[in-house]
């Protein structure tokens, strides 16, 4: 199978697992969509840096897109690639951020740490705790 | 870069990461390495796909590396080790904007928690 071909199944199989076997259903949840719009920002800034910088290379048999050059930086967008990283980089960043996520929900509901849980930042005043000044 | 051995161009970009995630467990209280069991779990599980795709895809050239910007340290496989330290600071990073999305939002992911249930009961 190509990149693409195992990509695009990896999304299926971890979305799948979220709904029907893990049932953690973060697909449905604004919580983890908000999130990961924060991480896909992001992951498109360090995958540029892995593809720009040429440390990670493809083949362009394997992609969408052309193989990488050689020498130099493959195209920033086009060609199948965005911020220098091929298309199917994305589905990959998606599969384990979301299978991340929902596992440690998962683990959460089986009791595991449940606390403490996040919050308040520091911006904020815990409700129950006030200091004295 | 950097003034910095080029073997450690990958190592550098997760550092970046880290950098930019770690700080959230301070400023927002994720409180991610507070519940260190649940957070070392998950490791455990998630790398395990991860690893046998990537030794498929290195060992069918899908992708590969520049030798001269990676640590030069192998895992069976032929699996980088900066691969493997990769598929454990992105799950990291990944739980620490989750919290971090909680913790100033206070949306409920149906993890358990009773503050989470009290989201989840109110209209």
């Amino acid at each position: 199978m190509t990149y693409t071909q195992i990509a695009v199944l990896s999304v299926l199989i971890v979305v799948v697992f979220d709904l029907f076997v893990l049932r953690t259903r973060m697909v449905t949840r604004k919580a983890f969509w908000v999130s990961y719009a924060i991480i896909a920002f992001f992951q498109l800034i360090t995958n540029g840096m892995f593809t720009g910088f040429g440390i990670v290379k493809y083949d362009g048999d394997a992609i969408i897109g052309s193989g990488s050059p050689a020498v130099g930086a493959p195209p920033i967008f086009g060609d199948g690639r965005i911020a220098f990283a091929p298309v199917e980089d994305l589905m990959f960043g998606f599969s384990l951020v979301l299978l991340s996520i929902s596992l440690w929900v998962m683990f959460g509901r089986w009791g595991i740490s449940r606390t403490p849980v996040s919050g308040p930042p520091i911006w904020r005043r815990r409700a129950t705790t006030r200091t004295k000044d | 870069m950097l003034g910095l051995p080029s073997n450690l161009a990958y190592v550098g970009v997760l550092v970046f990461v880290l950098v930019g995630s770690l700080w959230l467990e301070v400023a927002l209280r994720t409180h991610v390495f507070a519940r260190l069991p649940r957070l070392l779990l998950v490791l455990a599980v998630v790398i395990w796909p991860f690893l046998l795709w990537d030794a498929y895809a290195i060992g069918q050239g899908h992708w590969f590396f520049d030798t001269d910007r990676i640590t030069g340290i192998y895992l069976p496989g032929d699996i980088p080790l900066d691969e493997l330290l990769f598929f454990l600071i992105i799950p990291i990073a990944s739980i620490l904007t989750l919290e971090a999305v909680r913790s100033v939002r206070g949306w409920p992911v149906g993890d358990g928690s009773d503050e989470d249930q009290a989201k989840v009961s109110q209209p």
